[in-house]
């Protein structure tokens, strides 16, 4: 396994795992007893049939601990989420525009490109919009996507901590081409960003004015 | 009759009662007495004709759609043609099939005689209904041939695409706001059956649990369809007069339209497996040959279903843009409407608990049912999550729960509803050995088919992709072979009760030995179901009455 490219992946996968194990037992636990249910009391064997109506103990087990569980995958699936959402300081900033059926960023001093190039150990705070319908700018690597509603400016925020080449895909039905709007996100350290750039492209720290 | 079951035993039985196929409630004979009956058995056969044509011409589609994913490279069908295809596969599965399903079929033909009636409320409302669901196919067919050429917005229709979109799309989704009203229609009915024409001795809580999760989907067709119905009429008339409601280039709001679609379309879901929920219920008593475990719990749970059911549609929207609140509102609120399905599982499972079990087929789906809606059920919890609902939204992971729960859920349950049955609905016996292969090479072919798009979806593969990249190539070939299991499973079971309807064995009037009422009457049932309405005292699933039917 190679490293997580974000924090956020090490977040998310944890959520996933968390639900998937229980889950996994959950499900084995019912399939085993059903069918163990079903070759111990067959009908072959001659049994009476016994009938039990319920029993309150059990059903309040089973409505208590599983909402007990539920609780806990909304509790770390919302708190991985708060963090996502949060807003980084002083983020490299680039616009996004979206249209049937590319992505197309621009960059502070102007630079425009198809590709989307970032810095590695920077916040990237991407600033969408789009041009037509609805699209979506989802990095699978990266686990997050945000929906490009048309008419409205869409934020996604993340961090690469590691460098190398990351696909982008629409994950919006948009249309005709909606199969072929993939493109990558280029993570590279800051030397040669800076050269491809063209320049600084550090983002002005913004001094808080003191009274 | 010790304690009186049912009043009807105490008369003389004429040997040949004529059933519902050979006695008209008209005075017709041939095709017209079928098309202009009001008999609620005959009408829940025509709609079984229209419903599995299109549950086969969905299936054929899908069966094409994972022709296309064989290979990457898009080789077989433009991407134009591909995007139609789902959109047509999504439309006739939804709309013309899993909707409908069960409650036009088996809840036509069953509700009333689970309660001791003669017929549902309005007869003649019930056949317009089938005829405003004809009508609706119609015109869905009829979008497919008219220039412009076939829907290719998707089964959801998003705003602004679907105003864009040069296809067919207003008569498309007109062709479903009609459909909605043969919804209503039949939901009306059904709760004003369940209310009013009870046998005596019929209290709510001797009701089949059948007619429960019937009566809750009704009132859910009732409530949530006409939202679906207005916002489609404000589709059509943006498109059609370029008023600005949903689209932003004329002033409109696109989420609003989102919205609006997920208030019905997710109570949708609902009236998509609460019947198949209510199917289990019968059919697990039946062959434990005991009562059900927590009656009152799975009754209640099939209302806190339909009524939780309705404020969880946001969970459709997480990566939409909406408020990080209502996003951890909704989140919360799908977590809880999780637990009354899992309560369920739970009942069902218990039910089986010092019976006496005979795994017959309708028994045997069951349970094939019980593992894929478990499966499906449980990787609804990863998207109920929001961290992981961001990343797997829209992917192949949303693909494989939702046909989990529909297909592996609803899907399931509609077989096996056919299984438990037929026999009284037409009076033969299928071959038992056909329908065992069947259930083991559906669940092979099932979860080959959609195993791996969990797979896909967590390594990133979108959906509504008509190509895909090479990566992805291992698990979509699987995926494509299960479909050609699964596909032909299907039409082997078309085929078996095709031949059992003409050349199978007489059934007997109970041939599972169940005790809800219609297994109190004739195979096929006669026209009027009972001579004399019964008197109910015993509970729905008191097995203590099998002693007394052997002697009817």
């Amino acid at each position: 396994m190679s490293p997580a490219p974000t924090a956020h992946v090490e977040s998310v996968d944890f959520v996933m795992l968390y639900i998937v194990a229980i889950s996994v037992i959950l499900l084995i636990g019912i399939t085993v007893t059903m069918i163990y249910f079903v070759f111990k009391f067959n009908r072959k064997k001659g049994h009476q049939p016994v009938d039990i109506h319920g029993n309150l103990l059990l059903e309040v087990v089973w409505i208590v601990i599983p909402t007990l569980l539920v609780l806990s995958m909304f509790y770390f699936g919302y708190t991985s989420y708060r963090e996502y959402r949060i807003k980084p300081d002083n983020p490299l900033v680039v616009d996004v525009t979206a249209r049937m059926w590319q992505f197309t960023f621009k960059y502070g001093n102007g630079k425009m490109t198809d590709t989307l190039y970032v810095p590695v150990n920077t916040a990237i705070d991407l600033e969408m919009k789009s041009m037509d319908v609805n699209h979506c700018l989802y990095i699978p690597a990266f686990r997050i996507k945000e929906d490009i509603i048309y008419g409205q400016t869409h934020h996604l925020y993340f961090t690469p901590k590691e460098v190398g080449d990351y696909d982008i895909a629409c994950a919006e039905y948009c249309g005709l081409n909606h199969a072929k709007m993939y493109t990558k996100v280029k993570v590279i350290n800051d030397d040669q960003f800076t050269k491809w750039y063209g320049g600084n492209w550090q983002p002005v720290k913004t001094e808080i004015p003191k009274e | 009759m010790a304690n009186g079951t049912i009043a009807m035993t105490d008369l003389p039985v004429p040997k040949a009662e004529k059933s519902f196929f050979e006695q008209s409630t008209n005075k017709h004979s041939g095709i017209l007495s079928w098309l202009l009956t009001t008999d609620h058995k005959r009408i829940g056969l025509m709609y079984m004709f229209g419903i599995i044509s299109f549950f086969l011409v969905g299936a054929i589609i899908g069966l094409l759609m994972r022709l296309e994913l064989l290979s990457p490279g898009g080789k077989i069908f433009s991407a134009q043609t591909y995007n139609s295809l789902f959109t047509l596969h999504g439309v006739i599965m939804i709309f013309l099939f899993i909707i409908p399903g069960i409650p036009a079929i088996f809840g036509n033909f069953f509700l009333p005689i689970q309660i001791g009636a003669r017929d549902v409320a309005f007869p003649r409302l019930n056949l317009l209904s089938w005829y405003v669901y004809i009508v609706g196919a119609i015109l869905a067919l009829t979008s497919l041939f008219l220039p412009g050429g076939p829907i290719d917005t998707g089964w959801t229709f998003y705003i602004p695409y679907s105003v864009r979109s040069g296809s067919n799309v207003s008569l498309a989704i007109f062709a479903a706001f009609i459909l909605g009203f043969s919804s209503i229609l039949t939901g009306i009915n059904f709760v004003t059956t369940t209310h009013r024409l009870r046998a005596p001795g019929m209290s709510f809580f001797k009701m089949p649990l059948f007619v429960w999760a019937t009566y809750a989907t009704a009132w859910i067709q009732i409530i949530a369809t006409p939202v679906i119905a207005i916002t489609i009429l404000l589709v059509i008339i943006e498109r059609a007069f370029g008023v600005g409601i949903f689209d932003p280039a004329l002033g409109g709001d696109p989420v609003l339209y989102q919205h609006m679609f997920w208030i019905y379309s997710h109570p949708a879901v609902y009236i998509m497996i609460l019947p198949a929920m209510g199917v289990v219920s019968e059919i697990i008593p039946t062959f434990a040959r005991r009562t059900i475990f927590g009656y009152k719990q799975i009754a209640y749970s099939s209302l806190a279903i339909a009524f939780i059911g309705y404020l969880v549609w946001g969970h459709h929207m997480f990566s939409s843009g909406q408020s990080d609140t209502s996003n951890w509102i909704f989140s919360l609120l799908t977590f809880l409407v999780a637990l009354p399905s899992g309560v369920k599982i739970f009942n069902w499972v218990a039910t089986m608990y010092k019976g006496s079990i005979d795994p017959q087929p309708p028994f045997l789906w069951v349970m094939s049912f019980i593992v894929l809606f478990s499966i499906g059920g449980l990787t609804g919890l990863v998207l109920g999550a929001l961290a992981t609902d961001i990343h797997l939204t829209d992917t192949y992971f949303v693909v494989a729960h939702f046909h989990y729960v529909m297909f592996g859920g609803t899907g399931t349950i509609f077989i096996a509803a056919f299984h438990y049955w037929f026999p009284k609905m037409f009076g033969k016996m299928y071959n038992l050995k056909f329908a065992k292969i069947a259930v083991v090479t559906y669940f092979i072919g099932f979860n080959m088919l959609y195993f791996p798009k969990f797979i896909m979806g967590y390594l990133g593969m979108p959906r509504r992709y008509y190509d895909y990249l090479p990566m992805y190539t291992p698990y979509q070939r699987i995926s494509t072979y299960g479909s050609w299991i699964l596909v032909s499973t299907l039409f082997f079971i078309v085929g078996y009760f095709i031949h059992a309807y003409f050349r199978g064995k007489k059934a007997t009037s109970n041939p599972w030995g169940g005790v809800t009422l219609e297994w109190h009457i004739p195979s096929p049932p006669p026209v009027e179901n009972f001579k004399v309405i019964p008197v109910i005292t015993h509970d729905p699933y008191d097995f203590s009455q099998l002693k007394e039917m052997k002697d009817e």
